[in-house]
């Protein structure tokens, strides 16, 4: 069975997200860019099903400048056996990555397309559904854990209120949650043989998908800065002031 | 302008969440339809009439929405969608999981976890983790948008006269099926809603450490929330988790134990209205926010706290 990974380059989770001065945008600018942690997840769930026996390829699949290569060799680093790159400066809506991605998906076939809940960046946590809408394909979302058996997949969710477990005609979608798997590091051997692995470059028009915008950022602006208060000595001083100053309690 | 929204609930109950997602919609302006979509949910379609600000409730109600599977919710929401100017649902676990399907079904984008209106077409929502907040036009057809709880104060549960509709559309779904659930069993306010809110971290060391919270949680009538370290450690459960990936908590207090105060935590609490943190780190991020900070080893701080109370 093959499985395709779609993965996202975006800012390191670690670094400190700065405004730009003129409320434009994030300033990404000599900003460390990493692959988005919960696609790691994804791909590092590819690799666990290859692993097994329950795969048999894995391909890894971004949409985005020449440099989100980067992030589709640290996946084939990881274990994935060959990427795709549809190449584009343009800035994306989830509609327009979930269309570039059916196009992939009617190309290979693979029978499980698994992508991260959501990206760091934009925080949309909309692509995975997106792509099951347009393929006709049913969706695990929020992923916990995943087993494959025949023709089906049973996925476990994580949910507001707990867990809950469907059952999947394949091929099907998967979105990953954090708690799916540990997603391991990539040995230097493997980071040295990821650089032959095959990388395909295409375009969103090769695709003859037609990029269409119809969100506009207006502004972006820092959060509301909260003043830290004061400290309190003692577990008494913290009762009377909550009782007396705060009246929460 | 004419606003639908999807209704949040288990077939028995309407899920407060819900009144938040109306007084979104009664922001925008323009009348407000309710759809609860379930199976035998009668008596949430009752509980729907009466909420404030709505005009009228559609109920489809049928077998086939027992579990409000995204498949089967999607295609309806995208049908009956079709006429309205916006489509709005609770961002929870729920609504991220069906709307963005029925966004795509009707050829459209969507805006995530709006946290503020601006006007009919331009809304506020939190990116980067919260450490950055947008201000976003569509011009979709459509909006489909889900809505941040914390934004918006609910509507009054009670003094509605919504008309009552049946919707007869049955959308079969041969894709997914149903397997099981575990739910957390807990007397505890939900998170989302409580007033009060004490969480733990990784501090906290064990799960069973955090039966001291549990003490404390039952004596203010709080629910119980956690870091994501805490969640990772296999202290507690993910549905107890508070973050920017796990539950948005917006209460009159927040009681952070043990919590250092990782970003992804704060975008999940900032907007608390007091915040308290007990840690013995005193370099702790979580004492920036914190409007009362106690420097502590929670075990002794945690006990005399609940002997105080």
């Amino acid at each position: 069975m093959k499985v395709l990974v779609a993965v996202k380059r975006v800012i390191d989770y670690n670094v400190k997200v700065r405004v730009k001065p003129d409320n434009s945008d994030v300033d990404l600018t000599n900003v460390k860019m990493a692959m988005n942690p919960f696609c790691e997840i994804a791909v590092e769930e590819a690799v666990r099903l290859k692993e097994k026996g329950v795969a048999s390829e894995v391909i890894v699949v971004s949409i985005g400048a020449k440099v989100a290569q980067e992030q589709i060799r640290t996946a084939l680093a990881l274990g994935a056996d060959r990427g795709i790159l549809i190449e584009t400066e343009e800035k994306l809506e989830s509609l327009t990555v979930a269309k570039l991605l059916k196009s992939v998906v009617e190309k290979e076939q693979p029978q499980l397309v698994l992508l991260g809940k959501q990206t760091i960046d934009s925080d949309n946590n909309q692509t995975g559904q997106m792509l099951a809408a347009l393929t006709g394909m049913g969706q695990g979302t929020f992923a916990s854990e995943v087993v494959v058996e025949g023709d089906s997949v049973n996925v476990t969710r994580e949910i507001d209120g707990g867990l809950r477990t469907v059952a999947l005609k394949l091929p099907a979608v998967v979105t990953t949650d954090l708690r799916l798997n540990e997603p391991r590091y990539a040995s230097l051997p493997n980071i040295m043989k990821a650089k032959r692995k095959p990388l395909d470059v295409t375009t969103p028009a090769d695709l003859g998908v037609e990029i269409k915008s119809t969100q506009t950022l207006v502004k972006v602006t820092p959060p509301a800065v909260r003043q830290a208060g004061i400290k309190v000595a003692s577990v008494a001083e913290l009762v009377d002031k909550l009782k007396n100053e705060a009246k929460v309690l | 302008m004419s606003i639908l929204v999807i209704a949040e609930h288990d077939n028995a109950n309407l899920n407060p969440a819900t009144l938040n997602v109306v007084a979104a919609a009664v922001k925008i302006g323009g009348d407000v339809d309710l759809l609860v979509a379930g199976s035998n949910c009668g008596a949430v379609a009752e509980a729907a009439a009466k909420v404030a600000g709505v005009n009228k409730v559609l109920v489809a109600d049928n077998a086939v929405y027992e579990y409000q599977l995204a498949e089967n919710l999607g295609d309806l929401v995208a049908e009956l969608g079709k006429g309205y100017s916006h489509i709005l649902a609770a961002a929870t676990t729920t609504g991220k999981d069906f709307l963005p399907r029925a966004a795509a079904l009707l050829d459209v984008n969507m805006v995530s976890e709006v946290s503020a209106i601006e006007s009919a077409d331009t809304f506020i929502r939190a990116i980067y983790a919260g450490n950055a907040v947008a201000t976003v036009t569509s011009a979709d057809s459509i909006k489909v948008l889900t809505i941040r709880g914390t934004g918006f104060d609910a509507v009054a549960a009670e003094g509605g006269s919504a008309t009552v509709e049946a919707v007869d559309i049955v959308k079969e779904n041969a894709l997914s099926s149903f397997v099981g659930e575990e739910l957390a069993k807990s007397d505890r306010p939900e998170l989302a809603g409580a007033k009060i809110v004490i969480s733990g971290g990784r501090g906290m060391q064990n799960g069973d450490n955090f039966e001291m919270l549990y003490k404390i949680a039952d004596k203010l009538g709080a629910g119980v929330g956690a870091s994501r370290a805490a969640v990772d450690a296999g202290f507690v459960p993910n549905d107890m988790q508070v973050g920017q990936t796990g539950k948005i908590v917006a209460p009159d207090l927040y009681i952070a134990v043990g919590i250092s105060g990782a970003i992804q935590h704060l975008a999940g609490m900032k907007d608390s209205k007091v915040i308290v943190a007990i840690n013995k780190d005193e370099e702790a991020p979580i004492f920036q926010v914190a409007d009362y900070g106690l420097v502590a080893d929670l075990f002794d701080a945690v006990p005399e706290l609940d002997a105080a109370l």
